[in-house]
């Protein structure tokens, strides 16, 4: 069972509309790679000119931050979910 | 007024300045960058001036040309305007000359100052066609939507952390809005909601209504500086939880500067954190100007997101004015609560014990100096978190019906208070 990517609104129009794309990569930078292999232009949405993710991008491991676990380097295992999501205004 | 005029000319990334147009959107496709409404300021300074606002009813809406709808505002037409009480009382407690609170506890109609955010980000939603609306929230949002939307006869749906006061949550439902309880804190009811807005043709207000919604915020700071004569304070003490209220209050001086509707004169603007969440605080006072996210635990369940979406925004205006921030925790809180209480007769939700705890400390540390002038920002109001502070407040002294023992109880106290 792969990695599914859960792609937001504002990156589909790269990826032909897909809500869900399979990797399997084994860890987010990894499956960044892997997303622009497929889907050129996506990475430099995601990640800034050093390499590290964009500070309005959210990434998220089973509903986990990765800020909170090993950022671009945390572990992807088969039936994981991402979730990739722009910062929003509070409550 | 201006009827059915629009000043607004399109949206636009606040990190790549790239233009969108002035639809339901709200981060930028190159860089996920927020994105903000573009005023034509040249058309605002010929229908703004202070005359013409003075001659307009006393709502958030007398300053509408500054606020991001196309014609007149259509849901909450009544909201804003609440009382600056100058806090003498407080002031001497506090040690500084000059203070005052801006009170929007008594916001019309859920009693806090997301009524102002909600009445912009709703008008907008009526104008772009949407008939259902909802929101993520810490719970005054939610009671904002839910109230607004019923008057407006629009459907709604909040979402909220399940273990919210319980103030907070009747004062949703009781409007007959959805009200989903999600099993996590904020930040988890926020990527949810960022997930359903992507899903569902919604007016998400602080998802992709956001750029609208957020210049509601303006009109505290506006209401500020025309109530205190048509002037800047020299400081501005805001409670942060995603941190866009300080930007607009900020904003909303640089704008009154710029159309000259106020001398330009210097101001700083200072951030106030609950220790149990202070990812913005804990930035400012180690000097950086990125954050690291935290997960909450604090007693100001308003403040409490530990991803604040506009914690770099509130960073560098806080560098950029030469604001400082601090954090209280909860005992703090509590104190502050009972300070306002005491001091003005102003029952303050638990971010307002915060934003007098942190002006306390400010105060003390000489960093807003004793002999200048300062306004809080109180933004929600007491009886929505009393169980924050229900145990905390004394009891009452039960007797009998009698002279006696009325009578025999202040003896009794009066000789407690000898002993």
């Amino acid at each position: 069972m792969p990695v599914n990517i859960r792609i937001p609104t504002p990156l589909r129009k790269l990826t032909n509309n897909e809500e869900v794309v399979e990797v399997t990569a084994t860890t987010i930078g990894g499956a960044i790679n892997e997303l622009q292999t497929r889907y050129p232009g996506i990475q430099e949405r995601l990640l800034d000119e050093s390499g590290t993710v964009r500070r309005f991008v959210n990434v998220y491991v089973n509903e986990e931050d990765i800020r909170f676990l090993q950022n671009k380097e945390t572990p992807l295992k088969d039936g994981d979910e991402v979730s990739i999501i722009p910062a929003i205004a509070g409550g | 007024m201006a009827n059915e005029k629009s000043f607004m000319k399109a949206l636009k990334c606040r990190e790549c300045g790239h233009e969108y147009p002035l639809t339901a959107t709200h981060v930028c496709e190159f860089d996920f960058g927020p994105l903000e409404v573009v005023y034509d300021y040249e058309a605002i300074r010929g229908s703004l001036t202070r005359a013409s606002i003075e001659s307009r009813p006393q709502t958030m809406w007398r300053y509408r040309e500054l606020l991001p709808v196309a014609g007149e505002p259509t849901v909450g037409t009544q909201v804003g305007f609440t009382p600056l009480v100058k806090a003498d009382r407080l002031a001497k407690r506090l040690g500084i000359r000059e203070l005052w609170i801006k009170n929007d506890a008594v916001n019309y109609p859920t009693l806090s100052f997301k009524d102002r955010v909600v009445s912009v980000a709703l008008s907008r939603a009526v104008e772009l066609g949407f008939t259902t609306v909802a929101c993520a929230s810490t719970g005054n949002l939610a009671n904002s939507v839910a109230a607004n939307a019923a008057s407006a006869g629009l459907k709604a749906y909040v979402f909220i952390p399940a273990d919210l006061e319980q103030g907070k949550v009747v004062n949703s439902l009781v409007y007959g809005a959805n009200v989903i309880g999600i099993k996590g804190h904020y930040d988890e009811v926020n990527r949810l909601c960022a997930e359903i807005a992507g899903k569902y043709g919604w007016a998400f207000v602080n998802v992709n209504m956001r750029p609208y919604y957020a210049e509601g915020s303006k009109s505290l700071g506006f209401e500020v500086q025309e109530q205190l004569g048509w002037r800047i304070p020299q400081h501005t003490v805001i409670p942060m939880a995603s941190g866009s209220l300080l930007t607009k209050i900020h904003k909303s001086y640089q704008e009154f500067s710029k159309l000259g509707l106020v001398p330009n004169t210097k101001w700083k603007v200072h951030g106030a954190q609950a220790t149990g969440c202070n990812p913005i605080s804990a930035a400012q006072k180690a000097g950086l100007d990125f954050f690291k996210p935290v997960k909450p635990n604090t007693i100001a369940k308003s403040l409490a997101i530990g991803t604040p979406a506009d914690g770099f925004y509130s960073l560098r205006v806080m560098k950029d004015t030469g604001g400082h921030c601090d954090d209280v925790t909860d005992d703090e809180i509590r104190e502050g609560i009972r300070l306002l209480a005491d001091c003005e007769g102003i029952f303050a939700e638990t971010a307002g014990g915060v934003t007098v705890g942190v002006a306390k400390k400010l105060i003390a540390s000489g960093k807003i100096p004793a002999e200048d002038s300062a306004v809080l920002c109180i933004t929600g109001n007491g009886l929505k978190t009393l169980d924050a502070v229900a145990n905390h407040v004394g009891q009452t002294r039960e007797i009998r019906p009698s002279l006696r023992e009325f009578e025999g109880l202040l003896e009794a106290e009066g000789a407690a208070c000898k002993a």
